[in-house]
C-alpha cells in the first residue's frame, strides 16, 4: 500500500481500530487536501496560459523578426522593428494623441465624478434609481456612443454646430485639427466612464467613519473643508484605484478614435493622423501596411505597454508624494484623529 | 464590522436584510437639498439623452436631416422602417450579428464565471504552496492591455481556421484574471473558513463541499461577474473587428462596418445603433440594481 511520506508510521498495525480500508480512506483524504487545491486553480490556469500568457510572450518574440500577415516569419532582426517605429513620425504623433485624449478625457472624468458622487452621497429619496441614473452609460457599447457623438460632432449639420451657431458662435471643423478632435473623442470616452467611477467613489465616501466628519464640525470644518480635510485623504486609496484602472484603459482607446473620422482616412486617424491613437497606430501597421507589418505592430504592443506601466508609476509616485506626511492628513485636527484612534482604526 | 454577505451565511438571509436596513437608517450621507436633487436629475437627462436623440435621428428621413440638424423633441414615425432597413441591409447581416454577440456573450459568461469560482473556491480558502505568488501573479496580469496578444492570437486563429469564425473570439474570452479575482475577494468574506471545515470533518470530499457549500456562497458574486462579463462580451470592438469581417460579424463591428461604407445615412446607422444598445438596455433596466451593487462592493474590496 502507498503512504504519503508526511504519515506517522503507526506502531501497532495488529489492532483493529487502523484495520486497512479505514487507513485506506484517511489517507485518501490527505491526498484529497494537499492536491485539491490545486486541482481548483488548474483549470484556470490551463485555459489562461494559453489564451492569454502564451500571446503575450509570443509578442515579443515575434516583435524581434520580420514578419508579414502573408509571409510570415522572416529573418530575426533584433531590437531593429523597434528602431524604426521610433524614427516614424506617426509614432510619435500617435504617442501625443494617445497622451492628450487621455488627459483631456480622465481629468475632467474623475474631478466630475467625484463631484457626482458627494452629490449621491447623501440620505437620498430613491438612492437606487438616482444610482442607476449615472450607470446608463455603461452599458453603451463604445462603438454606440462613438456613432452617436459622431452625428453630434459632425462638421456639417452637427448637433454641436448646429447649437453653436444659434447662439451665434462659428462652427468648429471638428475633424479638421487635432485639438477639436481630441476634445470629441475625449468627451465620449468620459461620458461612458464617469458614472461607473462615480459609483466606486461613493462607495469609498459611504465607508469613512461617520464621526470624523462630526469631529470636523465640531472643529467648525465647512462642508468644503470636510471635504478637503477628510473625505479626500479617507479616498485615497480609491482615488488611486481609479486613477489606474483609467490610466490602463484611456491609454489603449481604440474604438472611438476608429470610427471618428470618415471612411477612407478613418483607419489612419484623420488625413494628417491627427486623432490616430497607438492602438490604431498598431492595428494599421499589422493589417493595414503590409510590408512587415506584424513585426512592427508587436513592437508597438509592447511600446504601448511600457507606456502604459510608466505613466502608472509616475501616478503611484505622485499620490504617494501628495499624501504621505503632507497636507491632508495633518491638517485633520486632533478632535478628528482621537475619534479615529478610539474607532480602533 | 462583520459583513453582511457573512452575516447571511452564519445568520440567514433576513438577519442579513435587517442587518443591511440597520446599517441603511444609520445613515452615512447628509441630508440632501434641492440643489443635490437638481444636479443629480440634470445628469440624469445627460445621461439618457444620447439615447433619446439616437431614438430621434433613427426614426426620421435624411430629406428631414438635410432641412434642419437640430431635430425636433417628438420621434417622426420612421423608426420602423430604418430597422427593417437594418435588418434587410444586403452589405451586413444583422441579425446574424445579433445571433453572434448573444452566442458569444452567454458561452463566455458561463465560463468565466466556471473557472472563476473554481479557482477562487480554492484561493480563498486553503492554504498551499504557491497561493501567494499564483494570486500576485493574477492580479499583476489585469494591467495588461489585451493589444499586448493580438498579433499571436490573430496568427493562432488563421493557423487554425478560426478567422471569420466567432470560436475566435469565444476561446480568448474564456477565463478572465478579473474574474479570478473577483471571486476570491468575494468568497474571502463571504464564506467562512469555519463552514468548509466543518463539511470537512463531516467527510464530504473536496468537491462535495465545493459543490454543496461554495458554490451555494459564491451565487451572488457569480451572478454578478457573470452581468460583467456579459456586458463587456456584448462592448467588445477591438479584436472581433480585426478577426471577424463582414460575412460574420457581431453587433458593434456590423454597426462600424455600416458606418465605413454609407457614412451618409444617419437614420440606418442610428437604427443600427439602437439594435446594438436595446438588448442592453433591457439587461439594465432588469438587473441595473445588482450592477450598481456590484459596482460598490466590488469598489470596496478592489
Amino acid at each position: 500500500m502507498p503512504r504519503h511520506p508526511g504519515s506517522r508510521p503507526l506502531k501497532n498495525s495488529t489492532n483493529s481500530i487502523f484495520s486497512s480500508p479505514s487507513r485506506r480512506r484517511a489517507f485518501r483524504g490527505r491526498l484529497d487536501r494537499r492536491i485539491s487545491p490545486y486541482l481548483f486553480v488548474a483549470p484556470f490556469f490551463i485555459v489562461f496560459v494559453v489564451t492569454g500568457l502564451f500571446p503575450i510572450g509570443y509578442t515579443a518574440y515575434v516583435s524581434l523578426h520580420h514578419w508579414e500577415l502573408l509571409g510570415g516569419q522572416g529573418d530575426y532582426v533584433g531590437l531593429g522593428n523597434f528602431a524604426v517605429i521610433l524614427h516614424q513620425r506617426t509614432f510619435w504623433i500617435a504617442l501625443r494623441n494617445t497622451l492628450s485624449i487621455f488627459l483631456l478625457s480622465s481629468v475632467p472624468q474623475i474631478v466630475i465624478a467625484l463631484f457626482l458622487a458627494s452629490m449621491l452621497h447623501a440620505n437620498l429619496r430613491a438612492r437606487t434609481f438616482w444610482r442607476m441614473g449615472v450607470l446608463v452609460p455603461y452599458v453603451l457599447a463604445p462603438v454606440a456612443v462613438s456613432l452617436i457623438f459622431g452625428r453630434v460632432f459632425a462638421d456639417q449639420s452637427g448637433l454641436a454646430n448646429a447649437l453653436l451657431q444659434r447662439v451665434g458662435l462659428g462652427p468648429i471643423a471638428w475633424h479638421a485639427g487635432p485639438l477639436a478632435g481630441h476634445i470629441a473623442i475625449a468627451s465620449m470616452v468620459a461620458f461612458r466612464w464617469i458614472g461607473y467611477n462615480t459609483l466606486i467613489l461613493l462607495a469609498a465616501m459611504q465607508a469613512v467613519p461617520r464621526d470624523l466628519y462630526e469631529a470636523a464640525v465640531i472643529d467648525g470644518a465647512n462642508r468644503w473643508r470636510q471635504f478637503w480635510s477628510v473625505s479626500l485623504p479617507m479616498l485615497r486609496p480609491t482615488l488611486v484605484f481609479v486613477i489606474l484602472t483609467s490610466t490602463i484603459g484611456g491609454l489603449q482607446i481604440f474604438d472611438e478614435p476608429r470610427l471618428f473620422g470618415d471612411n477612407q482616412a478613418g483607419a489612419r486617424g484623420g488625413g494628417s493622423n491627427q486623432f490616430m491613437t497607438l492602438t490604431m497606430y498598431l492595428q494599421y501597421l499589422g493589417w493595414g501596411d503590409l510590408r512587415n507589418g506584424f513585426g512592427r505592430a508587436s513592437a508597438v504592443a509592447w511600446l504601448l505597454f511600457m507606456l502604459i506601466v510608466l505613466i502608472a508609476a509616475v501616478n503611484l509616485l505622485l499620490i504617494r508624494r501628495m499624501g504621505g506626511g503632507s497636507a491632508a492628513s495633518h491638517r485633520l485636527s486632533r478632535t478628528a484623529r482621537t475619534a479615529t484612534r478610539q474607532d480602533g482604526r | 464590522m462583520t459583513s453582511l454577505p457573512m452575516i447571511a451565511q452564519t445568520a440567514g438571509k433576513g438577519a442579513a436584510r435587517a442587518e443591511a436596513r440597520r446599517r441603511a437608517r444609520l445613515g452615512s450621507g447628509r441630508r440632501p437639498t434641492w440643489r443635490t436633487y437638481t444636479v443629480l436629475t440634470l445628469t440624469l437627462v445627460a445621461s439618457v439623452l444620447p439615447l433619446y436623440y439616437t431614438f430621434l435621428i433613427a426614426s426620421t428621413d435624411m430629406p428631414h436631416l438635410n432641412r434642419d440638424s437640430v431635430p425636433s423633441l417628438i420621434p417622426q414615425g420612421e423608426f420602423l422602417t430604418n430597422l427593417r432597413r437594418v435588418l434587410d441591409s444586403e452589405q451586413v447581416d444583422f441579425s446574424l450579428a445579433l445571433r453572434n454577440s448573444l452566442v458569444i456573450a452567454v458561452i463566455t459568461s458561463v465560463s468565466v464565471v466556471f473557472f472563476a469560482t473554481l479557482a477562487g473556491y480554492s484561493f480563498s480558502q486553503f492554504s498551499f504552496r504557491g497561493r501567494r505568488t499564483l494570486l500576485g501573479f493574477i492580479v499583476a496580469t489585469m494591467a495588461v492591455p489585451t493589444q499586448l496578444g493580438v498579433v499571436p492570437l490573430f496568427m493562432l486563429a488563421t493557423e487554425l481556421g478560426w478567422q471569420n469564425k466567432i470560436v475566435s473570439v469565444i476561446v480568448p474570452g474564456l477565463v478572465t484574471a478579473f474574474g479570478v479575482f473577483w471571486m476570491t475577494q468575494y468568497l474571502d468574506s463571504a464564506l467562512p473558513r469555519e463552514l468548509v471545515e466543518a463539511a470537512r470533518v463531516d467527510g464530504c470530499s473536496m468537491l462535495r463541499t465545493f459543490w454543496s457549500v461554495a458554490w451555494p456562497a459564491a451565487r451572488p458574486a457569480a451572478a454578478m461577474l457573470a452581468l460583467f462579463t456579459f456586458i463587456g462580451s456584448w462592448t467588445n470592438f477591438f479584436w472581433p473587428f480585426i478577426v471577424l469581417g463582414s460575412g460574420n460579424p457581431t453587433l458593434p463591428v456590423a454597426v462600424a462596418l455600416v458606418k465605413t461604407s454609407l457614412t451618409t445615412d444617419y437614420p440606418l446607422l442610428l437604427a443600427g445603433v439602437a439594435l446594438t444598445t436595446a438588448p442592453l438596455l433591457l439587461l439594465f433596466v432588469v438587473t441595473g440594481r445588482q450592477l450598481v451593487t456590484g459596482i460598490m462592493q466590488g469598489a470596496l474590496k478592489g
